[in-house]
This record gives C-alpha cells, structure tokens and sequence, in this order.
C-alpha cells in the first residue's frame, strides 16, 4: 500500500510539475541559464577540443540560429515551422543529442532508411558543429580557419604530413608532376 | 554443267544473311542494359558546404598508402599550382584532389573535389578487354592489377580522367585510381576515409537512391542556394559519386557535354557486330573468292583431262 501511496504522489507531483513547467508560447530559457562555456571535444582526435564561449555567442547571435526549434524563441525558418511551430522547448539542448556521432555508420544509414522520416538529411555530429559555426563565421567575419578554432595534434599532424611529419625535400617529391 | 547454287542466288543469300546479323544484335543490346545495383552505395558531394581544407586528400593518401606528397596537406598553395594551363588532377600518388575555383559574381570561391565517380556502367571496365576492372554490388569500381597487361585503354575511354598510370613502374603494370576504399571499408558497410574525414559533411555516404532522394530535398527546401540538377543522376549513365552546386556545373570544371547514357551505348552495337564479322565473314568471301576463280579452276581443270585424253 505504501508503495502505491508513493506512485500516486510522484504522480500528481509530476502533474502539477510539468503543468507549472510547461512552456507559455513565446517564453524561452533564459539566456543567463545557458552555461558561460560550453567544452566541446568528444569528438577531438585530430584536433583538440574546442572552449566555446557560449556566453559570447549569446550576445551575437539568437538560440535558434543554433538551437533550431529545440530551445529559444520561435522558429522562423519556413521548413521548419511545418512541423516546429508548436512543437515546443525540448528537454535537452545538447547537440550530441540529436546529431549522432556514428555517421554513416550502418546503424545510421539503416534508420535512416525509414520511408517515412523526413530528417534523411540531418547532419552528424562533426557536420552539425561546423556546417552551424562555420557557415555562420564566413557570413559574419569570424575565424574560418581550421587552427583558429583548434589546435591541431600530434596525430593530426601526421594525417595531413605537416609540423614535424612534413616532407622534406628528399623525402618528398616522389609525385610524377602531371 | 551444272551447279547447285548460281551465282546470283549465292549473292542474295549471303547479304540477306548479313542484314538479319546486322539487325539482329540491335535487340539484344537492349535488353543488356544495366541500370546499376539497387542497393549500390553512393557519395553526395555538396560544393557549397566544401571549404577546401583538404583532409579529405590526407585521410585518402594515409588509407591508401600513397606516397608521401610535395607539399604537406594544410598547405592551401596548392590550389594556385597549375599544370600545363590545368589545375590539379590525380596521378598515381594521389586518388583524389580538391581543386579551388573563383567565379565570376561569387564573393567566395568554391572548391571541388575530384576522384572516381563509380559510374554504374564505367567505361573504363567495358574497355578492359582483359577485365581488370569489376563494378561491385556496393557500388565500387575496383581494379586487379594482376591481370592488367598495361594497354591503358581505360585510361582513354574514362569520361573524367580519372585512371593514370604508374609510370614509375614500367615492368609491372599498374592504373592508380580512386577504389571507393573498397577492401578497407566499403565491404564492411563503412564509408570511404575522406567521407569520414570531411568536417563540413560536404561528402555524404549512404544508398545511391537515397543520396538522389537527398539532394532533391537540398534544392527543394533551399531552391536559392542550388542549381536544379544532381550531376552524376543521368551523367553518361549515371555515377556513384553526384554532385551539388549553387553555380552552373561548367563553372566549376565540370564537363557538361558528356553524354546522359552509358559511353558503352555508342559501341555496344558496334561490337555485336564484331563476332558476326569474324564467322561471316571469311566464309562469304572466301565463297566470292571461289566463284570468282572457278571459270580459271574449270578452264585449267578440262585442259588437264584434254591433255590427259
């Protein structure tokens, strides 16, 4: 008995909780509950990890231009607003969480191979982070290259042969100059 | 005298049996067409999401062991060298290229990136007359180099120029080209290394009809940013490897005057011919032959029994 006094409490106090939480149209998460840096590096191999000044972008840019329908204001973009308009504040804002960090793994592709999902297109993980700063940075004047963002490692340096795994003049040079 | 078949019915004969060879192997021809393996893998390039950082020939030169290059792979000066009034183009020590282009109106430039397209029926593997080349369920076009005699043949018939030859190595022959990372990656479902390595998901993986479905959804919701085409849907037959571009394709090094179906169409009826000519042929002419001659061979042949009476 006790046990189902105690459901029937969480119960109602999740009822009342989520009826107290449940987003008004037009009000959003406040911008000073947004955290002052956000660590983005699960991803970082041949570049480290990126210290993103999330408190400096929410001085120039509005949630949704990153945050799409998921938390801020309302959604603007008319592909979007098809579905988005009411759908309403989602209960996480973290990119990991929708854009899958397996990418054309096979798991991924077969999910997507559901005829009756409309996001076939959605970027991964790596694409959602730079086709979002990026495109942006080259429209606003900010840093475009892939060191001003992070440094590259050891292991970068070797995949793209530069630093100290760079060719040098008698290693290199085996290209047959077409 | 008296013969079983006269001249002119022997004539008749022979040319009504070489319209009926000639128009014969036009049906067969079309009942051959291949319109590509239904669950063959693609990739969708998306020129407007390249931002040329070139990883994507890095990821290719570590995967597949190409020699180490002239310049390191962050070196952008690259996309300034020319070659005989020609930007970048593969060679054997590299399967794919990233080439820069400025256009005209554009305050930005635009980057292209080149390897193999995968056609679904290459002309390069209908050329190969000792069949090096295989085109595979998943979509790839690979190459044997164990039975490549080196008649670089594939090299001329390819519509992108895309297979060279290792000259380097005269006594083994040896065509480099981009092989969809196919032993490494493609056969366990995974996609190619520069796909992986694309920060921009400028290159993206997946079924070939899917990738069509796609880019269809690209230029559809964002109508201004594309050009209405997917190079690669029809392009001489239709490619693995498509494309998208928000400025026409000729402005970006792309050969738009290639036909829109296979290159083999032009020479498949061509070569039904080809065994007809070589059984056909000797017979028939060795028959006008004889019937030519045979007035001389009766001529010597009654002055032989003459002699002999």
């Amino acid at each position: 008995m006790r046990t189902r006094k105690k459901l029937l409490r969480t119960t109602l106090a999740l009822a009342i909780g989520s009826v107290l939480l449940w987003p008004q149209p037009g009000s959003a998460m406040e911008a000073a509950d947004a955290p002052e840096t956000v660590e983005i590096n699960s991803l970082s191999r041949l570049y480290s990890g990126v210290d993103f000044n999330h408190a400096m972008h929410t001085e120039i840019a509005t949630c949704v231009q990153c945050h799409h329908h998921t938390t801020g204001g309302e959604v603007t973009d008319p592909n979007c607003i098809r579905c988005h308009a009411k759908s309403g504040e989602s209960d996480t804002v973290s990119c990991q969480e929708c854009h899958s960090s397996d990418r054309f793994s096979k798991e991924d592709l077969s999910k997507r191979d559901n005829p009756a999902l409309y996001h076939i297109d959605k970027p991964g993980l790596k694409g959602a982070y730079h086709l979002n700063c990026v495109t942006c940075h080259q429209k606003t004047g900010g840093p475009t290259g892939c060191q001003d963002c992070h440094t590259m490692t050891e292991a970068g340096e070797k995949m793209f042969q530069t630093g100290k795994y760079a060719p040098t003049e008698t290693t290199g040079g085996e290209h047959s100059g077409h | 005298m008296k013969t079983t078949v006269s001249r002119r019915t022997f004539i008749k004969g022979g040319l009504a049996g070489t319209v009926a060879a000639t128009v014969l192997p036009e049906k067969k021809s079309q009942a051959a067409t291949f319109e590509g393996y239904p669950d063959g893998m693609g990739v969708l390039v998306d020129l407007t999401r390249c931002v040329g950082c070139r990883s994507c020939e890095a990821a290719c030169n570590e995967e597949q062991k190409l020699p180490q290059p002239e310049k390191p792979f962050d070196d952008f000066s690259v996309f300034d060298e020319m070659h005989h009034g020609q930007k970048r183009r593969t060679d054997e020590t590299r399967y794919t290229i990233v080439n820069r282009y400025d256009v005209p109106g554009l305050d930005h430039p635009l980057f292209r990136k080149i390897q193999c397209n995968h056609c679904q029926e290459p002309a390069c593997l209908t050329s190969c007359f000792v069949n090096a080349y295989t085109k595979t369920p998943e979509g790839a076009v690979i190459y044997n180099p164990k039975v490549c005699v080196g008649c670089r043949t594939c090299m001329i018939a390819c519509p992108f120029y895309i297979p060279t030859f290792k000259y380097s190595s005269a006594f083994n022959p040896r065509i480099m080209k981009c092989i969809f990372c196919y032993d490494t990656r493609l056969k366990e479902g995974r996609p190619p290394a520069c796909v992986e390595a694309c920060p921009q998901e400028a290159l993206t993986f997946g079924k070939r009809n899917k990738l069509i479905e796609i880019g269809r959804q690209r230029i559809r919701e964002t109508p201004d940013k594309y050009e209405d085409h997917i190079y690669g849907e029809h392009e001489v037959g239709g490619t693995a490897w498509m494309y998208l571009s928000s400025v026409p394709f000729d402005q970006v090094g792309f050969d738009t005057h290639v036909p829109k179906e296979p290159i083999l169409n032009y020479v498949k009826d061509f070569l039904g011919i080809v065994p007809m000519v070589l059984t056909i042929w000797p017979a028939l002419f060795a028959g006008f032959h004889l019937l030519a001659t045979r007035k001389d061979w009766l001529k010597n042949k009654n002055e032989d029994t003459h002699e002999e009476e």
